[in-house]
């Protein structure tokens, strides 16, 4: 693949053009929005949807929407959504049955078309989706229609210039920085966004919006402080040394200010080991088993499925939902629950996440994306629990 | 590792069309049902390993997990023995000869019919575990040369839960040593009373380290018969339990089934001893 | 075809919300009229026939004397009893009066309280009789219902999913009230059913479905109280249509009898 070494220059109106190409390619363009007094992910046409100003204050069990002091487009972390929900749907239909004159007769779903263009995937949330394609992907089975929407994506990252209390992607070895698994990747900068290209296709929009840019320009009327070096601000240009410094300093803030850590070096291992550690009960008192930690991470993929029918059984269809192994129903068999208590539905959730993840699927199921410590209503935090795992433990 | 047909790699959830061409009654609550592909080329291209499963499916009420029964070098339909338990099988109870229902598979990954050859061979099942037991019999008695002594212990609660006793005798005549226990003696029972492991612990091997111990049943009987295995020298690595749990897509998407690391559809159901003792004796896991 | 089930629909203390919502399921009464047999329902039809019943749907709660004989002739009277609503199943917004003075308020609120005769206490059926099934809401959900009695006509086990209104929030993608908002929500201790409807339009879950299984009352109310929220605020949102489910009621009394003491609350 032969992609341009240097990052490009562009000012940040244009990323109004990225989205009018990327829809141009009949791409469904999503990203963050601020709504519910929240940064969540919906579908963007116009760059007015997307959160400039705003930033979020999280801590555990706590998120506040606040306004910056600056005008920054992407001057946050991350909220509440996160991006399986679109290549791995709360709710979709598997199979349909109908009953005709011979029998019962079975319909799988037809393929899935949808094109989506993700806009500002940051480093923990391209290292989740990496995890769920290991999940959907990379084993005997494969399931059809994250494959569908997964083979038609469209990456733009968005490198994360400051970081939550809850943050530990640096722990997780997932960020802040994108590294690959994007097809564009953009830092912003007070004047501009930086863009480097992370696959053909993405090298492919990108050429496509710098001659949208070059045409846009051609046809405005250039006003003096629109530009730079001499160069029209709906240009996009080779990145100046003095802004990839600017990037890189950027980038190095969200380093900076990361202090929460998760120690990894036990880990798989750990907590399989620990199975019948006293903290487990002592998390169970405080763990509602709400499930909203399984719900926020971008990694959790358990599901249930349910038979959605007409009364006369004409046609049924298999709906398949989010579910989580902290429903009690989740580990029903035979008549009784296996894990019938809080405190075995979190220790299954945090040996599976750290530890059994790893046989499963050769990776950790963590990215320290920090989700499941803001999102938990009562401030659980995955990583003091580990801690006091290993704590209680004779090394 | 789980070697999955092409369709369901690429969508575990087909399901195919299949008819109830006969049904038998076992013994109380438990019937045999031999299950035809309307699709007459899928039926011949649909091969399974003793001790794997499909999911039946009724439409509305849903699916369940049930393992083959079967002979696996046969094509005349899939067998599954099947108890009343939850609300799909107690409405598959209610089928008839000639009604359609969805099946999808086969999956997970069955016994180590490879790693017997050549090697001696203990079977232990307890009540419907039979079930999920009887291929591995059949592949036994079909390439009966290429394997050593076989003993298959047999028990349930009374006489009455020993699943299909009228083929003991002939498994008896393919060199199979079969005993049979009950934990409670009814009117005409003369055998043996008490728990199978009392019969495993009885067993002469007559080279431990050549045998590999098979047994499916209850969770607490499987464990206890694997501790006996390990008493008589045979190594846990060659002992192999078929576990329970619930299980939903079957195919490792959904994450229902987990015990400790291992997803028991798709690494099991049948599972290496040694791989899954650290989780079988953890309440609650 | 095995024969249909024989119903029944029995109101006890309530608003008749429930029964009605039988009523209202429009689109599948005629459908659940060719599988189950009517025998029994007052606000449909003055038509009706005695006992023996298959399934007997009971709506409301225990207020007095005559009522905590009559369920038991129900129960007597019915194979499979099935509570409707949040006021048989846990006693009702009316088990406000639990921790009244009920002399008081009969006083208070009729012309001639020499009429009144009532208990002290609105108590649930389940502390009367027997109950096979509960199904929670105030009011039900229809579609619950139907799909519960669809399956006693089939001869299947009836189940309603039994997990924290917050899986329906997150399926519908809504932002946390506790969280991003500090709105003392009882959606992550109270049963789904409902679809999330309240958090959807900007407002914190008040628990109508009743406890979640499991409910862990405790933990968030300390939660709560720890982001501020007072003892006058927390027992009242506790004590509504569930206040006598055990899992509210106990995290409510405990309010009250620390709550005096806790002026100085953390904030």
């Amino acid at each position: 693949m032969s992609v341009p070494l240097s990052p490009r220059f562009f000012a940040k109106s244009q990323l109004q053009l990225l989205i009018d190409e990327l829809r141009h390619r009949s791409y469904s363009v999503v990203g963050p929005t601020v709504d519910q007094e929240a940064i969540v992910y919906g579908d963007i046409q116009s760059i007015e949807q997307l959160p400039r100003g705003w930033t979020d204050e999280q801590s555990p069990g706590l998120y506040r929407l606040k306004r910056r002091d600056d005008d920054a487009w992407f001057g946050f972390v991350v909220g509440p959504h996160s991006w399986k929900k679109y290549l791995f749907p709360p709710k979709t239909t598997l199979l349909s049955a109908e009953k005709i004159e011979s029998g019962w007769q079975f319909i799988p779903r037809s393929a899935d078309k949808t094109k989506f263009a993700l806009l500002g995937v940051r480093a923990c949330e391209l290292a989740a989706m990496r995890i769920q394609d290991q999940v959907f992907l990379n084993g005997p089975y494969q399931d059809p229609l994250y494959r569908e929407r997964r083979k038609q994506l469209f990456v733009i990252a968005v490198n994360c210039t400051q970081a939550a209390s809850t943050c530990f992607c640096t722990s997780m070895k997932t960020g802040p920085r994108c590294e690959k698994g994007y097809d564009l990747a953009l830092t912003e900068i007070d004047s501009g966004f930086l863009c480097e290209v992370g696959s053909e296709r993405g090298k492919e929009v990108l050429d496509a919006f710098v001659s949208l840019a070059r045409r846009a320009s051609e046809g405005s009327s250039v006003d003096s402080n629109s530009t730079v070096d001499n160069v029209s601000t709906y240009e996009a240009y080779d990145a100046t040394p003095e802004q990839l410094k600017s990037a890189d300093y950027a980038r190095q803030q969200a380093v900076d200010q990361i202090t929460k850590h998760m120690e990894t070096s036990d880990l798989p291992g750990l907590l399989l080991s620990n199975l019948d550690h006293p903290r487990w009960k002592e998390v169970g008192e405080r763990c509602l088993s709400c499930t909203n930690c399984t719900m926020v991470c971008p990694t959790c993929f358990c599901s249930s499925v349910t038979e959605v029918r007409d009364l006369n059984m004409d046609r049924v269809e298999r709906e398949r939902t989010w579910d989580s192994c902290f429903n009690p129903d989740f580990s029903y068999l035979g008549g009784s629950l296996v894990r019938n208590d809080t405190a075995s539905r979190y220790r299954q959730w945090l040996t599976h996440k750290l530890d059994g993840w790893h046989a499963q699927f050769g990776t950790s199921g963590c990215v320290g994306c920090g989700r499941c410590i803001t999102w938990c209503p009562v401030g659980i935090d995955i990583t003091e629990e580990v801690a006091a795992i290993r704590e209680g433990t004779s090394p | 590792m789980t070697t999955s047909p092409p369709t369901l790699h690429e969508n575990p959830w087909f399901t195919h069309t299949v008819r109830i061409t006969n049904l038998i009654d076992e013994t109380e609550g438990v019937a045999t049902y031999q299950l035809v592909m309307i699709d007459g080329n899928s039926s011949l291209a649909y091969e399974f390993v003793p001790g794997q499963f499909n999911m039946l499916y009724l439409p509305g009420v849903g699916e369940s997990a049930i393992s083959m029964s079967g002979d696996p070098a046969r094509k005349d339909g899939w067998i599954h023995t099947v108890r009343v338990a939850g609300n799909v099988t107690k409405t598959l109870a209610r089928l008839q000869r000639g009604d359609t229902l969805g099946m999808r598979g086969p999956f997970g990954a069955g016994w180590p019919v490879e790693d017997l050859v050549g090697n001696d061979v203990v079977i232990v099942a307890g009540g419907l575990g039979m079930a999920p037991l009887r291929p591995l019999v059949y592949h036994l008695i079909n390439h009966r040369e290429q394997f050593g002594k076989i003993w298959l212990i047999l028990g349930a609660r009374t006489s009455e839960g020993l699943l299909y006793p009228t083929e003991y005798a002939t498994w008896q005549k393919r060199d199979i040593e079969v005993t049979l226990t009950v934990d409670r003696a009814t009117a005409g029972w003369n055998g043996h009373v008490g728990v199978v492991t009392q019969l495993i612990d009885r067993l002469q091997l007559p080279r431990p380290e050549q045998t590999h111990l098979m047994t499916c049943g209850p969770e607490v009987m499987m464990k206890y018969a694997a501790m006996s295995g390990l008493r008589l020298g045979i190594d846990a690595r060659q002992i192999w339990v078929s576990m329970e749990r619930n299980m939903q897509c079957a195919a490792g998407l959904c994450g229902h089934c987990q015990l400790g690391p291992e997803f028991i559809c798709k690494d099991g159901p049948v599972v290496r001893y040694d791989r899954i003792r650290p989780y079988l004796f953890v309440e609650q896991l | 075809m095995p024969r249909k089930p024989r119903l029944a629909v029995f109101k006890f203390a309530s608003c008749d919300g429930c029964q009605l919502s039988l009523l209202d399921a429009e689109d599948e009464l005629l459908a659940i009229c060719d599988r189950v047999e009517i025998a029994h329902f007052a606000e449909a039809s003055s038509d009706l026939q005695p006992g023996p019943y298959d399934v007997a749907l009971v709506e409301g709660s225990i207020t007095t004397h005559e009522d905590a004989e009559r369920i038991k002739r129900v129960r007597a009277d019915s194979k499979f009893l099935m509570t409707i609503g949040a006021c048989a199943t846990a006693g009702g917004i009316q088990s406000l009066r639990n921790w009244g003075q009920i002399d008081e308020w009969v006083q208070s609120v009729y012309p001639s309280p020499d009429f009144i005769r009532t208990l002290a206490t609105s108590t649930a059926i389940a502390d009367h009789v027997l109950v096979d099934f509960a199904l929670h809401g105030c009011p039900i959900n229809h579609h619950q219902l139907v799909d519960i009695l669809v399956a006693l006509a089939e001869g299947r086990q009836p189940r309603v999913p039994s997990h924290s209104v917050c899986l329906d929030c997150k399926h519908r993608g809504t932002v946390c009230h506790v969280v991003a908002r500090g709105i003392p929500c009882l959606g992550p201790v109270t049963q789904s059913g409902c679809g999330a409807i309240c958090p959807a339009y900007d407002r914190g879950c008040y628990g109508c479905f009743g406890p979640s299984q499991p409910a862990n009352t405790a933990s968030l109310v300390s939660q709560f109280q720890s982001q501020g929220h007072s003892t006058e605020k927390l027992v009242p949102l506790l004590r509504s249509f569930n206040a006598a489910a055990p899992e509210f009621h106990h995290a409510s009394e405990k309010l009250v009898i620390l709550g005096t003491s806790s002026e100085g609350r953390r904030s």
